[in-house]
């Protein structure tokens, strides 16, 4: 049984294909990365995980059962955090566990969550007092309160700057290592899907189909210049229709 | 947090800016002192133009209650930083209202320059206050009550009809045609027929009222639930939220910018109607005192009727600020009352 499986899915908007006969799976408990050109639909596909929505053809299944709607075993961390700006960090982790009704028995699970993310010391500040990277440990933070089994990452690292964004790769890393979770990270940026990932799925532009999926078998944590890395940047930047001669700008232009 | 680890040199231009408006606080307060002090001056000793003319001895008490609060004040700003602070900072509106003041008592009462029965003199108020203190403080009750219950009623629909309309397409589907009808008819053109077809006056101007404020909370309360951005309901989905949820710890905290402005506006609608509702209809309230002392063409009391107004329809405005900068208080630049 798969974690995730998402069985021969076309989906679209009205008269816009977006995903076109997609099968995708993973094992419990592995790290996916998403790969493909902006507007590609890999969005919509976390969002069919997620079950906001429901595809027009095809199945999508979590742990053996069909997704038929939202459930706090799927979580959903945005390229913007959305944090509610009404409510203090530790109200907005708190979210998830106020709407299942287990507020006052989560007093810890709240905090633990907090402290995870290194925000301990920020529960009671505003979203708009953090800057982009804290607000997304927030983000972060609110999503795994619910001790999800599966976490979709909808380019959760886009917004944030270069620095920021290594240092939260290597924070994300270190949550799903500890976390046990099955995660499914969408992203467009080839060195982050390259370093964290177990499988790095790439997919074509609109509407999308799963133009290869590769293994990454090197052991983490990973340098972002491992030669073995290289090699499969080169083949992913290939499969994305960039010439080879720019590959090696283009690589880090592309985040 | 700069003055912990402050420099030698910026210790210096801090305590040099501090002195700067020292200066201006002690500058401001002997100005404000000197022109209270010579407006009660001139009422006390130059003669009223009308001898009949009572209540001189007041002003001039008030006047020098006035000069002597700010000499006092100017006098412990010294050592009260606050009350420096509020002295430099209000300084320039003591100086003007108290020339305004002494410009007042000599145009009205010193030369009748501008002569009753249209102008009034400072004196003319104590003598409503006087005359008149109970009814016009009955009336006040009377406004008050009015336009609380009214208010109270018509916000309260408004809110919950405009959650109902943002959350809900088919009861928007339904409500929306209702308040596109009744929403822009000005409750002032429905007096006549209110106080007709409603069994008493009261009821017809708590109707008036609750109409006033009913419209504009619920359209303010309506759009501010329907632009709740999509991404904050799929946030709480995924985190298990239930309807419920959505409406009242999603929708709600988020549309509530909006439905204090609607609450502003009703306010002021609340207002207009209350007036006119009270001087058409009504036998009590401040409205009813404008138009009742108009018969005798007593000027001054209709003055004092609307004075009593300002203070208190500001007020109202105030505490719905306060309230707001207090549930808000997330809210970045809020313009302020």
């Amino acid at each position: 049984m798969s974690a995730i499986a998402v069985e021969r899915v076309s989906h679209g908007y009205g008269a816009l294909e977006v995903l076109d006969d997609v099968t995708l799976r993973a094992e419990a408990g592995e790290l996916v990365a998403i790969l493909g050109p902006s507007g590609c639909g890999k969005s919509t596909l976390l969002r069919l995980l997620a079950g906001l929505e429901t595809p027009g053809a095809g199945t999508v299944a979590v742990d053996g059962a069909r997704v038929d709607g939202p459930s706090p075993e799927r979580a959903l961390v945005f390229q913007d955090p959305t944090l509610f700006p009404w409510r203090t960090v530790r109200q907005n982790v708190a979210i998830g566990p106020q709407a299942l009704g287990r507020l006052k028995e989560s007093a810890g699970a709240i905090d633990e969550a907090i402290r995870l993310v290194g925000l301990d010391g920020f529960a009671d500040a505003r979203p708009q007092q953090l800057s982009g990277g804290m607000a997304q440990r927030a983000a972060l933070a609110r999503a795994l309160v619910n001790r999800p089994s599966l976490l979709l990452l909808d380019e959760p690292l886009g917004r944030l700057d270069a620095l920021t964004r290594l240092s939260m790769q290597r924070e994300l890393l270190r949550l799903w290592q500890d976390g046990g979770f099955t995660a499914l990270l969408v992203t467009h940026d080839v060195d982050e899907a390259l370093v964290l990932a177990d499988r790095v799925v790439v997919m074509s532009p609109r509407p999308a189909r799963i133009l290869a999926d590769i293994r990454v078998d090197a052991e983490r944590p990973r340098a972002h210049d491992d030669p073995r890395l290289t090699e499969l940047r080169r083949s992913i930047l290939g499969l994305l229709g960039f010439d080879e001669a720019v590959v090696g700008r283009g690589a880090t232009a592309a985040g | 947090m700069s003055a912990t680890t402050a420099s030698p040199a910026s210790a210096t231009t801090a305590s040099s800016a501090r002195r700067v408006q020292v200066g201006a606080w002690a500058g401001w307060g002997a100005a404000a002192t000197a022109v209270w002090a010579t407006a009660a001056g001139i009422t006390q000793w130059w003669p009223n133009h009308n001898v009949l003319l009572a209540y001189t001895g007041t002003i001039v008490a008030i006047s020098v209650g006035i000069a002597a609060a700010i000499a006092v004040g100017t006098v412990a700003g010294a050592r009260v930083r606050p009350v420096a602070d509020w002295i430099a900072w209000a300084g320039p509106w003591l100086v003007v209202t108290g020339i305004w003041a002494a410009g007042w008592q000599i145009l009205t009462a010193k030369t009748g320059e501008l002569a009753p029965p249209y102008w009034a003199p400072p004196q003319a108020f104590v003598n409503t206050w006087h005359e008149d203190g109970s009814l016009l403080l009955d009336s006040t009750w009377h406004s008050l009550r009015l336009l609380a219950i009214g208010y109270s009623i018509g916000a309260t629909i408004g809110f919950f009809m405009g959650v109902a309309m943002g959350w809900s397409q088919r009861v928007n589907y339904w409500l929306h045609p209702i308040l596109r009808t009744l929403g822009p008819i000005p409750p002032a053109a429905l007096v006549p027929i209110f106080f007709v077809i409603l069994p008493t006056i009261t009821s017809a101007s708590i109707l008036l009222v609750a109409m006033a404020a009913w419209f504009p909370v619920t359209m303010l309360t309506y759009s501010g639930v329907s632009v709740v951005s999509r991404s904050y309901y799929d946030v709480a989905l995924t985190l298990g939220a239930r309807p419920r949820f959505l409406v009242w710890r999603v929708a709600v905290p988020a549309a509530l910018p909006s439905v204090f402005v609607g609450l502003f506006m009703g306010l002021g609608m609340t207002f207009i109607t209350l007036v006119i509702a009270e001087m058409l209809g009504a036998k009590n309230g401040l409205g009813w005192y404008i138009q009742w002392q108009q018969r005798w063409s007593a000027y001054p009391k209709m003055y004092t009727a609307i004075l009593v107004m300002v203070v208190l329809f500001s007020g109202l405005i105030t505490l719905l600020f306060r309230t707001r900068g207090r549930v808000l208080s997330w809210q970045k630049e809020l313009v302020r009352w």
